[in-house]
C-alpha cells in the first residue's frame, strides 16, 4: 500500500517535468502495458491460470466502447463501464466452457488462444466491427468524452493502473487471494480445504477480463482507432503474459519491471536494428528462455532470493 | 458420526474397494488398516468426495453425503489429508494453513491467527514463516494435518501421516493426534505404523484387496487368521500357530 502510493505520487509529478510528449507517450505506453500485464496477472498468476488469448478480452472491451458510442451515441464514461461488462461476459463464457470441464494448463491456455483466433476472424467480416476496415472514434476534446491532452491521457492510464494495483494488492490480502493461490498451487488440496475450485476460478476469469476490457476501452479513447487484429491479435496476448512471466507472476510489482524491461528492450531494439521487423519478437523470445532457465519466479523472484538468504543468515545462526 | 453402506469402488476392471460398510464413532480414533494396495486411500477418497461410489452410500453426521463435492464436504465438517502430501510449495506454512482456516473465518486476521495457533498446536509453531517446499518430510506431514485441522473439522480422515517418519517422529506425532481428539474431534486413520495404530486406535477395520476381512479392537483384529495372512501370504495364520504351540510345549 505505501510503495503504491509512493509510486503513485512519484509517477503523477512526471508530467510536471517531462515536456516532451515522446517522452511522455513512452511512460503512458509503459503504464498501459503494466495495466494489461496486471489484468493477466490476476487470472494467470494469481490464480495460476495460463491465458494466452487475453487479447480476447481487451478487443471485446475495445470493440465495443468504441461501437457503443459511435453507432449508438452512448456517452464515453458509459461506454467505459461497458467495455468492463462486455470484457467479464466473454471472461465468464471462456471460463465456463474451459473451468466446467476441467481443462487446465495448455488445454486452458489453447481454448483462450482459439477463442482469441475466433473473435478477430469474426471481426474481419462482420460489418457492425467495420470488418477489415476496422473502426474510428471521432475526436471530441474533453473529460465527458474522455478524450485528453497528452498529459491528461497520462492521469487517465495512471488512474487505472493504480486502481488495479490497489485491487490486486486487496485481492492478495483476503480470502479469494489465499484461494486463488491455493488452486494455482494444487487444486485438489485446495478443494479438501472447502475451496469450490470452479466456482473461485470464474471469479478470477471474471476480474481479469473485466480489467482488460477497461483496458480496451482505453486503447480506444487514446488511438481512436482499432481493426481485428490490433484487437484480438496475438501481439497483445503475448504482452500481457510476457510481462507478467519475465517480471514475475503473482506478485505485485513484477507485472511493472516486467512491462518496463520489455519497453525498454522494444525501445533499444528499435533503435539498434533501425526497426527490423520481427526483431522485437525475438528479443522477447531470449529474454524469456532466459528467465524461465535461470528464473522461474522472473525477476522480482531472482532478486528477491539472495536478498532473503543474506537477510535470514542471521536467524540461522543464533537459531 | 460417519457410516458407509455397501461403498464399492471400481478402476475399470479393478474393484478397489468392495462393498464396505464401516463406522466411525463420535469421540474415537478409528483405525483402517491393511497392505498395500489394499484400497484404504481408495476408501478415504470415495468418503470425502475426491471419487465417485459405483454403489453404496455414505453417511455424515446422520446426512447423506453421497456424491456431494469436496468443498461441501469440508463446509460440512469433515476433511481428509493426502498420502502424499499435497503442501501449496510456494506459500509459507502459516499461509498454507490459513487456506484451512479461512473455511470457518472469513476475515484475514481471523483466519491468521486461528492458523497460527493451529500450527503451534502441530508443532509448526518455529516454522510459520518459512516456504512449504522447504519443509523436511516430517514437517510435510504436519503441514497437512495442520490445514485439515484448520478447517475446524468434527470428522478428521488422516492418510497415513507417519509413513516415512523416524521413530522419534512418530512418538512426537502420536501424542498430537491425541491432543486432537481431545478437542473433540472424531478421527479416521489410516496407518502401516502397526505399534501406532495398537496406542491410538479404538477400533480398527481391516481391508484387504477391497473387502473388509475383520473389525474390532486393534488387540482384536491383528489376531485375527484372516488379518495374519493378509499380511504375511496364505498358511501364515497356521504356521504362526503351530510356531507358538510349539514354543509352548
Ligand atoms: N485413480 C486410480 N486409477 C486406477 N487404479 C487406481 C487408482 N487409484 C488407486 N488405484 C488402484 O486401486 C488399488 C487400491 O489403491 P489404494 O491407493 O486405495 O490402496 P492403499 O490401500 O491406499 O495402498 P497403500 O497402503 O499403498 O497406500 C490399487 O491396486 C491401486 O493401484
Ligand atoms: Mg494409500
Amino acid at each position: 500500500m505505501v510503495r503504491i502510493t509512493t509510486l503513485a505520487l512519484l509517477l503523477a509529478a512526471v508530467p510536471l517535468f517531462v515536456q516532451s510528449n515522446h517522452l511522455l507517450g513512452l511512460f503512458i505506453g509503459v503504464l498501459f502495458s503494466a495495466y494489461l500485464a496486471q489484468s493477466w496477472n490476476i487470472l494467470g498468476g494469481l490464480c495460476g491460470q495460463f491465458s494466452f488469448g487475453h487479447a480476447a478480452f481487451f478487443g471485446v472491451g475495445l470493440y465495443s466502447s468504441l461501437i457503443l458510442q459511435v453507432d449508438f451515441g452512448w456517452p464515453a464514461p458509459l461506454a467505459l463501464v461497458s467495455a468492463a461488462v462486455a470484457g467479464a461476459v466473454a471472461g465468464l463464457f471462456v471460463g465456463f466452457v474451459s473451468f466446467r470441464y476441467g481443462l487446465r494448463g495448455s488445454y486452458f491456455a489453447l481454448v483462450t488462444l482459439a477463442f482469441a483466433e475466433i473473435l478477430r476472424m469474426t471481426a474481419s467480416v462482420v460489418s457492425f466491427t467495420g470488418a477489415g476496415s476496422g473502426k474510428y472514434l471521432p475526436t471530441r476534446l474533453g473529460i465527458e468524452h474522455l478524450q485528453f491532452s497528452k498529459s491528461g491521457y497520462f492521469y487517465f492510464i495512471l488512474v487505472l493502473f493504480v486502481l488495479v494495483h490497489l485491487l490486486v494488492l486487496a485481492i492478495q490480502n483476503s480470502r479469494l487471494g489465499a484461494r486463488f493461490a491455493a488452486i494455482r498451487e494444487d487444486e485438489e488440496a485446495a478443494s479438501a480445504l472447502g475451496v469450490d475450485v470452479f466456482r473461485y476460478k470464474m471469479i478470477a476469469i471474471l476480474i481479469s477480463s473485466a480489467v482488460a476490457g477497461v483496458g480496451g476501452c482505453f486503447y480506444g479513447q487514446y488511438y481512436f482507432y482499432t481493426d481485428p487484429h490490433i484487437a484480438f491479435g496475438a501481439a497483445v496476448s503475448i504482452e500481457m503474459l510476457l510481462a507478467p512471466i519475465i517480471g514475475g507472476a503473482g506478485t505485485l510489482f513484477g507485472p511493472i519491471v516486467g512491462a518496463v524491461v520489455l519497453r525498454v528492450a522494444a525501445e533499444l531494439g528499435q533503435s539498434l536494428t533501425g526497426g527490423v521487423p520481427g526483431f522485437n519478437l525475438i528479443l522477447y523470445g531470449i529474454m524469456v528462455i532466459l528467465i524461465v532457465r535461470y528464473m522461474p519466479d522472473g525477476l522480482i523472484g531472482g532478486l528477491r532470493r539472495p536478498w532473503a538468504l543474506m537477510r535470514r543468515r542471521p536467524t540461522a545462526a543464533t537459531g | 458420526m460417519l457410516t458407509t453402506q455397501g461403498l464399492t469402488k471400481r478402476f475399470g476392471g479393478l474393484v478397489a474397494v468392495r462393498d464396505a460398510s464401516i463406522s466411525a464413532n463420535a469421540g474415537d480414533i478409528t483405525a483402517l488398516i491393511g497392505p498395500n494396495g489394499a484400497g484404504k486411500t481408495t476408501l478415504f477418497a470415495t468418503v470425502a468426495g475426491f471419487l465417485k461410489p459405483d454403489a453404496g452410500s455414505v453417511t455424515f453426521g446422520g446426512r447423506d453425503i453421497t456424491g456431494m463435492k469436496p468443498h461441501q464436504i469440508c463446509d460440512l465438517g469433515m476433511v481428509r489429508t493426502f498420502q502424499i502430501v499435497k503442501p501449496f510449495g510456494k506459500l509459507s506454512v502459516l499461509d498454507n494453513i490459513a487456506v484451512g482456516a479461512y473455511a470457518r473465518f472469513p476475515r484475514r486476521q481471523d483466519a491468521l491467527a486461528h492458523a497460527a495457533a493451529i500450527g503451534r498446536q502441530v508443532g509448526l509453531g518455529g516454522q510459520l514463516e518459512k516456504i512449504a517446499a522447504g519443509l523436511t518430510v516430517a514437517g510435510r506431514k504436519r503441514l497437512e494435518v495442520a490445514r485439515a485441522l484448520a478447517t475446524s473439522p468434527r470428522l478428521l480422515l488422516l492418510d497415513e501421516v507417519m509413513a516415512g517418519l523416524t521413530p522419534t517422529e512418530i512418538d512426537e506425532i502420536v501424542p498430537i493426534i491425541f491432543g486432537i481428539r481431545d478437542t473433540g474431534v472424531t478421527i479416521l486413520l489410516i496407518e502401516h505404523v502397526m505399534q501406532a495404530v495398537m496406542r491410538l486406535s479404538d477400533r480398527a477395520y481391516v481391508l484387504n484387496e477391497g473387502h473388509l476381512i475383520a473389525e474390532g479392537t486393534p488387540q482384536e483384529v491383528v489376531r485375527e487368521p484372516a488379518v495374519i495372512e493378509a499380511y504375511l501370504g496364505p498358511g501364515a495364520a497356521t504356521r504362526a500357530q503351530s510356531f507358538a504351540s510349539r514354543n509352548a510345549s
